[in-house]
């Protein structure tokens, strides 16, 4: 009675709750109470969208998942995103309980798990059917297209960064002229001409399919984008750090790995966390490329299906809340990251 | 430029969407690349209009003291930031398509103004007719006054949702950071709640918010390119099939990347000016 008594002594609260109410109401209304979960199309098509059919996620899930991978060997991406996936965490796990990194040669084996699954997926020598990378695609394809860029950006990110930061004039001028430019356009318009140019360029041979073109271009990409973030960062550190230590006798490498990269990194761990998502969310777009990640495949098994092409709004919310859940994931991940940076410097 | 006189040969494909410019195949293809850069602006600047006024609204309703509104506002955030711009593009763009009535039941939203498959049709100045043209609904369709198409609708309803997420952000961060002891300075001094809000919190949170915020309408421009994948014809859609016709690539990147650039200083310079002034008024 209280509660109600409030709502009226403030009818703007009340109000606002009201809205709230009847929101939750119609989300509800549709999603589960006339939704249909069983993949029945003749149930779905009476519903006539008055509520959600989720039967598409069942019909249609495999190959949102794994696009056109061979369907009698989908065990093999299904092992191979495992592998990733708990190297990844083993990897991290120490980093965020607050202890020491895992030994350097276990670093080793878990960034080993990445080649392993990609191997495992392309069968080449191992006795399994050989799959093209070309036929690789959904959810494997997207977490490797954004763990690829990721590790091969990050040597070029500290490169620009320094260069562009403290090169002499010939380092900085190109690596400023490389930032500026891949900043400059969209990526859209890099995969695109990524896949006219690279073919042409490249000698025969080297053109390791559409998969290796695309990465080129994301992993410039992202490092452009990610070198301004830590060159932000190195500004903050740079010079009275650097001189400190070069005076007490440090070679310019212990400066770099023990003076200003930990800072550096420190600084740049919240930038870095969006840029990461960033990364991510950017890998959709090599659906507009013809490759089928995650976006791609759903989007080719919806539009060539004319029976279930009018429940894409259940399909596409699937698709979006695992976008989601990956990208708050991350930034879960980054926050305790930071947390754990701020505790020890 | 002998490199470039490709540009002056007929551009042999047609434009689906030119935005009131007359645009045939056997125009040059210097003005296709045009008529792609205008659909850019076209649908960027309305785009980011309206960004910015729903940002502004978000974020200070995540500031709000009330709970409702705060977690509403949360949640758009979130979900509008966690997802990838071209899944929202192409979830908006299939509920144009397939949810919306046809053009023969089209819905009349406001007098003269109707929303269908076929686009939303609005009231326009007719020049020729010196009178304001109103569409009504005529057998099959909906005639007469302007109308945008269901590409335009969804590249700005998803860019202007998408970008909104990140101005929310960014105003909710300028206005948290204006310090506390600021705004008790200037109510010990007697200021109103409203002077308080005007004279203290918004050139503040201007200063504050101005570096990020160019940063988004840059970004805004630049995802304007995703348009090409609902088939609205922007500037790197045309860019793409002029480089697929002629195969000069370097020349067809080249000129988008110059396009994109002079955008992306015009923009700069804007800011820089509107984060200038905002100083001097501080100042002042």
């Amino acid at each position: 009675m209280k509660d109600i008594g409030i709502l009226l002594r403030r009818p703007w609260q009340a109000a606002w709750w009201l809205l709230l109410g009847w929101l939750v109401w119609h989300v509800l209304d549709w999603a589960v109470i006339q939704a249909v979960f069983s993949p029945d199309l003749a149930a779905c098509q009476a519903l006539r969208h008055q509520g959600a059919c989720w039967g598409v996620v069942q019909v249609k899930g495999m190959a949102w998942l794994f696009g056109r991978y061979p369907e009698q060997q989908l065990w093999r991406p299904a092992l191979a995103m495992a592998l990733w996936l708990v190297s990844t965490a083993w990897l991290l796990r120490p980093l965020l309980q607050g202890r020491d990194a895992r030994p350097w040669i276990g670093q080793v084996l878990a960034l080993a798990c990445w080649p392993a699954g990609m191997w495992l997926m392309g069968g080449a020598g191992l006795g399994l059917p050989a799959v093209e990378s070309a036929q690789w695609g959904g959810l494997p394809l997207t977490l490797l297209l954004t763990a690829c860029t990721l590790l091969f950006s990050a040597p070029l990110t500290w490169a620009l960064a320094l260069a562009r930061q403290t090169g002499p004039r010939w380092l900085a001028l190109p690596a400023t002229a490389l930032i500026e430019v891949a900043r400059g356009g969209p990526l859209v318009m890099w995969l695109f001409g990524a896949a006219f140019v690279l073919p042409a360029i490249l000698p025969a041979g080297w053109d390791w399919g559409p998969i290796a073109r695309v990465l080129v271009v994301t992993t410039v990409f992202s490092a452009a984008y990610a070198a301004e973030i830590l060159r932000g960062s190195l500004a903050t550190v740079l010079r009275d750090q650097s001189e400190a230590a070069s005076v007490l006798g440090a070679t310019w490498w212990q400066t770099q790995s023990r003076v200003v990269v930990p800072q550096v990194w420190r600084g740049a761990l919240p930038a870095l966390t969006g840029h990461t998502i960033g990364v991510l969310k950017d890998t959709a777009l090599v659906t507009i490329v013809s490759l089928q990640d995650l976006t791609g495949a759903m989007s080719v098994s919806l539009n060539g299906d004319a029976d279930w092409r009018p429940f894409f709004l259940e399909a596409y919310l699937v698709i979006a809340a695992l976008y989601a859940l990956m990208c708050l994931g991350i930034a879960q991940l980054g926050a305790r990251l930071e947390l754990r940076a701020c505790r020890t410097g | 430029m002998i490199w470039l006189d490709f540009l002056s040969q007929p551009a042999g494909f047609d434009i689906g969407e030119t935005g009131g410019w007359l645009f045939e195949a056997s125009q040059p293809l210097w003005q296709a690349m045009l008529v792609g850069l205008s659909n850019t602006l076209r649908v960027s600047l309305p785009s980011l209009v309206l960004a910015l006024v729903l940002g502004t609204v978000v974020g200070l309703g995540r500031l709000s003291p009330e709970p409702v509104p705060r977690r509403l506002a949360g949640l758009f955030v979130n979900t509008f930031r966690n997802v990838p711009l071209l899944v929202q593009l192409l979830l908006w763009y299939f509920l144009l398509i397939e949810w919306l009535p046809a053009p023969n039941e089209a819905m009349h939203l406001l007098p003269g103004v109707w929303l269908s498959k076929g686009g939303l049709a609005f009231p326009w100045w007719d020049a020729a007719l010196g009178a304001w043209s109103m569409p009504s609904q005529e057998g099959f369709n909906v005639q007469g006054g302007a109308s945008l198409t269901p590409e335009f609708l969804a590249v700005a309803v998803a860019l202007s949702t998408y970008t909104a997420a990140f101005v929310a952000e960014i105003v909710r961060s300028a206005v948290s950071s204006v310090p506390v002891s600021l705004i008790e300075a200037a109510q010990t001094l007697g200021a109103t709640r409203a002077q308080v809000r005007w004279r203290v919190l918004l050139p503040q949170a201007w200063r504050a918010a101005m570096p990020p915020m160019s940063n988004q309408v840059l970004n805004l421009i630049k995802n304007s390119s995703l348009a090409v994948a609902v088939g609205y014809p922007d500037l790197v859609s045309v860019g793409n099939t002029a480089l697929n016709q002629t195969g000069r690539v370097m020349e067809c990147i080249g000129l988008m990347m110059l396009t994109y650039l002079t955008l992306s200083w015009t923009v700069s310079a804007v800011m820089n000016l509107l984060g200038r002034q905002s100083r001097l008024a501080a100042s002042a």
